[in-house]
């Protein structure tokens, strides 16, 4: 076995016990890269020098271990463009709380991963700096917008990764490469240093082989910051502690599967299946019809939630991508790709007079209809621990697929969307593997208001007791 | 003629005093930085990825001056995103205040009658731009952020402003309440408090306010203001006495030779495209936060005077040039029932201080400044031509004084005085002085 | 379906900064329209009971004190380091007509 095979759990644990050193991970990492990034195109920088700086980190929790991380986290040292032209080159003077907290517990930011320009998009397609293949089958996408980052672990050119979700951006492309993706609660997770997408929905998390390496990340990463004004005070705890208490007597429920789109899919059947798994582990598992949640405002259903996610977003992006004017860093705004231009200008237009209903600000009536699906997730989870879901629609789409469809990322994203506007957790674990094309499917596990510890119980006990995880060799 | 009505509203822009700017720790004082852009974070230069968060000392001196001027305060309140693009605003939006301000609903009085104070609301001050030609021949616009971030407070009244002079004597209330608070410098040479003045014409027996106003801008004095102002009226009137509706626009005010100048046509209303910060949480002002803030507001500045007039028979106008913080009050208070003990009047040492208008009064021990007063108190006399040889020395010997006092620093008037009784070598009397600076200077 | 006229599209895309095509904004136009779609449909939503300040994190009151950070002030060097034009520590741009 190569060493950059290992599990951030494993190696720490090898490290640890001095059966293996540093410049042997390295090795193995940089030999990898070496091989499959120029296909795969997951690293839009490198450092160089990550082995020099992973020798003083020891002593650290994450003894000097290579992390990839998103390129729309500002660190110093590497470049940051967010995969945008715009900014090409650009070296931030400045550290993002994250990357911070990493490289304080001994993490080393090994190199920064290609996405979506300005993190619009689902396919990593829509980069400045080309595509990158899915490393399960480089005939695929690997989803996006982090799927740089999922590539990076699915493909063992890091140990663990980072990445960012707006609606999905961390789960959709971690289904597609059939690895784990956790997006934490809005406000758990600082957004200082992050460049900004959506700035009310943006949620920072983990991309790793496994479950226990999502939660050891998170320990590391998770808690206040006095420079996001947004994240939550509530302490943080130890995720790895009771990660094996399993999902005994939890109330589950199942949503989405009556959708029509999902319907009769590969990805409804999995997850029904994963309801059976998770019953079989004594939980109690519902089916919740949509009909069910569609009472009084009809709020759950994916148009309304498309609806507040488009103008939320766009409105959002519009007003974080106006300070890119070439004047103090990067290009000019004539630099923007296609998708940015067309997102900022529609952006613009919902948030003007022009597109004004009533007197009141659209933006602020998308923000209420907002609150509707935060109570319809209160009364879900008055009811529920968890709800499951899948996390995309499909399996991962092949090269090309997404330029000629102006809805896919919606399509891809409207599983995640209420959720990811509702600010609640739910991390994605591999519920299905397709031997024919190598490729693998997503369990979407959602959970109430910072109950990351139990989103992360339930998906543990799961990946325990199935064989998905490519990593976990049973 | 006469049936015509001026209608003028006020916009005013002061920046605070903190320590520190309003959505980050760089340090406050853009002023009398020794170098461009050494104020500067991540924050304040809009960089990716960086956040605001909102400095509550700021907060609580927009609410503590809307408690001043009698503004009822928002109990919820928050900060939302106003957008256009200019090379001084890095985030391509300034964090200000749409439809919550801090404080709303107050008034100010002047001779004239109460102003309407409409909002005052709190945000984010922006870079400075400077026009130059570097020596390639380029003409180029130089920008420095290290005010960008600067607390600002915008205080907008009602339209109820129907002269020059009574706006002259808002701006100048609104000032003297400011300093009083010792919230801010106002240092409008440098635009640090800046005054707008929002002006229309309708005829003396219309309810209904016109259908179009000019907005006077970049006006940095209060002798100034009125003069545009008036300009303005005249200019104004002349329009519309030839039936034709003066175009609604922004003007400046050449003070060289006083007149107003078009600066920009507005011919669509603005588009900003406001919405609530989401970096920003809002802000809510409990009835215990409101106490806290009560309780710092010092005793009402015409109460001071009222209650002085009272024990010491002093007029407001002669010892309000002593004094301008708060502070400052407090120290006169103490030395005033000083003065009392040692069986001073009053009346004459704050004749007495004014006229010596000593820079570092209140650095002072105040026995020092009784003792002093007692020294000087025996009077000389000096015949006018003698004084006026010896003012027209002072002129001469300080001629930025005499400029201050021309661009209308009416308190170069006192430092003048100062200079005179140096050069005398006695004490004079302030009235007669002071009215003989004036012939001679104008 | 309303008409979005040319005029609107040039409108907003200089209010967003944004150099556009002639084929950009026969697209922007359509997306105008979808996105007036998007929100007749929301507006169809009863929400008189929610507060215009909604958050979701449901936090309130997050200031800072007034202190100098001076950690996170950056140098004149630092602040400059990415900027294309600089001339003797300010950030450059072609002349802005003198206006405000």
């Amino acid at each position: 076995m190569k060493l950059n095979q290992l599990t951030l759990k494993k190696a720490i644990e090898l490290l640890d016990k001095k059966e293996i050193s540093l410049d042997e991970i390295y090795q193995d990492i940089f030999k990898v890269i070496s091989e499959k990034n120029k296909i795969l195109n997951v690293y839009l920088s490198i450092d160089n020098h990550s082995l020099e700086k992973a020798k003083s980190q020891k002593e650290k929790p994450l003894k000097g271990l290579p992390i990839a991380v998103k390129d729309n986290f500002l660190t110093i040292g590497l470049p940051t463009t967010a995969s945008s032209k715009v900014l090409e080159g650009f070296m931030s003077p400045y550290e993002s709380t994250v990357t911070k907290r990493l490289k304080e517990n001994g993490g080393v930011v090994i190199g920064k991963t290609n996405m979506d320009a300005w993190a619009h998009g689902s396919s990593t397609e829509t980069s400045d700096y080309g595509p990158t293949l899915n490393p399960r089958n480089p005939k695929y996408l690997p989803g996006g917008s982090s799927g740089g980052s999922a590539a990076a672990v699915a493909s063992d050119m890091a140990i663990a990764s980072i990445g960012s979700e707006t609606a999905g951006s961390i789960r959709q492309p971690a289904s597609w490469c059939g690895v784990v993706g956790l997006k934490p609660t809005y406000g758990r997770v600082s957004r200082y240093g992050v460049i900004a997408m959506g700035s009310s929905l943006d949620s920072p998390g983990p991309i790793t082989k496994t479950v226990e390496d999502a939660a050891i990340i998170l320990n590391y990463i998770a808690g206040d910051d006095k420079n996001d004004g947004t994240t939550s005070k509530k302490p943080v705890l130890d995720y790895t502690k009771n990660l094996k208490k399993g999902v005994k007597n939890l109330k589950i429920g199942i949503c989405y599967l009556d959708h029509p789109k999902i319907k009769n899919t590969q990805a409804a059947e999995a997850v029904k299946k994963a309801g059976k798994i998770f019953e079989d582990l004594g939980a109690k598992v519902d089916f919740i019809l949509s009909s069910q949640h569609l009472q009084k405002n009809k709020i759950l259903t994916h148009e309304y939630a498309i609806s507040v996610y488009t103008i939320v977003q766009r409105g959002e992006v519009s007003s974080n991508l106006a300070r890119y004017d070439g004047i103090r860093y990067g290009n000019d705004r004539s630099f923007f790709g296609h998708e940015a231009k067309n997102r900022i200008i529609l952006g613009v237009f919902t948030l003007s007079n022009q597109a004004k209903n009533q007197e009141e600000l659209v933006y602020v009536y998308a923000q209420k209809v907002r609150h509707l699906y935060v109570k319809n997730f209160q009364d879900l989870f008055s009811k529920y621990d968890l709800l499951i879901s899948p996390t995309s629609p499909s399996y991962a789409l092949p090269v090309g697929a997404t330029s000629g469809d102006p809805m896919f990322g919606e399509l891809q994203d409207m599983l995640v969307e209420p959720s990811s506007l509702a600010g609640i957790c739910g991390i994605s674990v591999p519920c299905f593997y397709d031997e024919k094309t190598n490729l693998y499917l997503g369990l979407n596990i959602m959970g109430d208001y910072f109950q990351e510890e139990k989103i992360l119980q339930a998906a543990f006990a799961f990946e325990e007791a199935t064989n998905y995880n490519s990593w976990i060799k049973k | 003629m006469d049936s015509y009505q001026p209608v003028i509203g006020m916009e005013i822009h002061v920046e605070l005093k903190t320590k520190s700017k309003m959505f980050c720790g760089c340090q406050n004082d853009p002023f009398y930085a020794p170098k461009p852009n050494i104020y500067t974070c991540p924050v304040c230069l809009g960089l990716p990825g960086a956040l605001p968060i909102a400095n509550k000392k700021a907060i609580e001196w927009t609410i503590k001056l809307g408690l001043a001027l009698n503004c009822r305060i928002n109990t919820l309140s928050k900060f939302d995103r106003k957008h256009y693009f200019y090379p001084d605003l890095p985030k391509g939006y300034q964090i200000s205040q749409y439809d919550l301000p801090f404080c709303f609903d107050g008034y100010l009085e002047t001779s004239y009658g109460k102003v309407r104070i409409r909002r005052i609301h709190l945000e984010e001050d922006t870079g400075k731009l400077i026009h130059k030609r570097l020596p390639t021949g380029e003409d180029v616009s130089l920008i420095d952020f290290n005010r960008s971030g600067v607390p600002l407070i915008e205080i907008v009244t009602e339209p109820d402003i129907k002269s020059a002079s009574q706006a002259k004597e808002y701006a100048k209330n609104l000032y003297q309440v400011i300093r009083y608070l010792d919230i801010s410098d106002c240092d409008m040479e440098k635009g640090g408090m800046r005054l707008e003045a929002n002006i229309s014409i309708k005829s003396q027996n219309d309810d209904e306010l016109p259908n179009y106003k000019v907005e006077l801008k970049n006006i940095n004095s209060f002798r100034f203001l009125e003069k545009a102002i008036d300009y303005e009226i005249e200019r104004q009137k002349r329009i519309l006495k030839e039936g034709k509706t003066p175009v609604q626009e922004t003007r400046g005010y050449n003070a060289e030779k006083n007149i107003t100048y078009s600066q920009r046509k507005k011919e669509e209303a603005a588009d900003y495209r406001y919405f609530p910060d989401p970096d920003i949480p809002p802000i809510r002002i409990s009835e215990s936060w409101l106490s806290e803030i009560k309780k710092t507001l010092p005793e009402g500045l015409e109460e001071v005077f009222s209650r002085w007039q009272k024990d010491y028979q002093l007029k407001k106008e002669i010892v309000q040039l002593l004094f301008e913080t708060y502070k400052e009050k407090e120290f006169l208070d103490e030395l005033f029932s000083f003065a009392k003990n040692q069986e001073v009047k009053v009346e004459k040492l704050v004749n007495y201080l004014v006229h010596k208008k000593s820079r570092d009064l209140f650095e002072t021990d105040k026995k020092m400044i009784i003792d002093d007063y007692k020294k000087a108190s025996t009077v000389s006399f000096l015949d006018e031509e003698k004084l006026k040889e010896i003012i027209k020395k002072v002129l001469k010997e300080n001629q930025k004084a005499v400029l201050d006092y021309k661009k209308g620093k009416t308190s170069a008037i006192n430092f003048l005085f100062g200079q005179v009784v140096k050069e005398a070598k006695t004490r004079l009397d302030f009235n007669q002085v002071s009215l003989m600076i004036k012939k001679l200077i104008t | 379906m309303k008409k979005i006229s040319a005029k609107t599209v040039e409108y907003i895309a200089k209010l967003a900064n944004i150099p556009v095509t002639e084929k950009e904004k026969q697209e922007l136009a359509e997306g105008f329209n979808k996105t007036l779609e998007v929100i007749d449909a929301l507006f169809k939503v009863d929400v008189s009971n929610i507060l215009t300040i909604y958050q979701v994190t449901g936090m309130e009151n997050i200031f800072r004190e007034d202190e100098i950070d001076e950690e996170k002030m950056l140098s004149q060097d630092q602040a400059l380091a990415n900027a294309k034009r600089k001339y003797q520590g300010y950030f450059v741009v072609d002349q802005i007509l003198a206006e405000d």
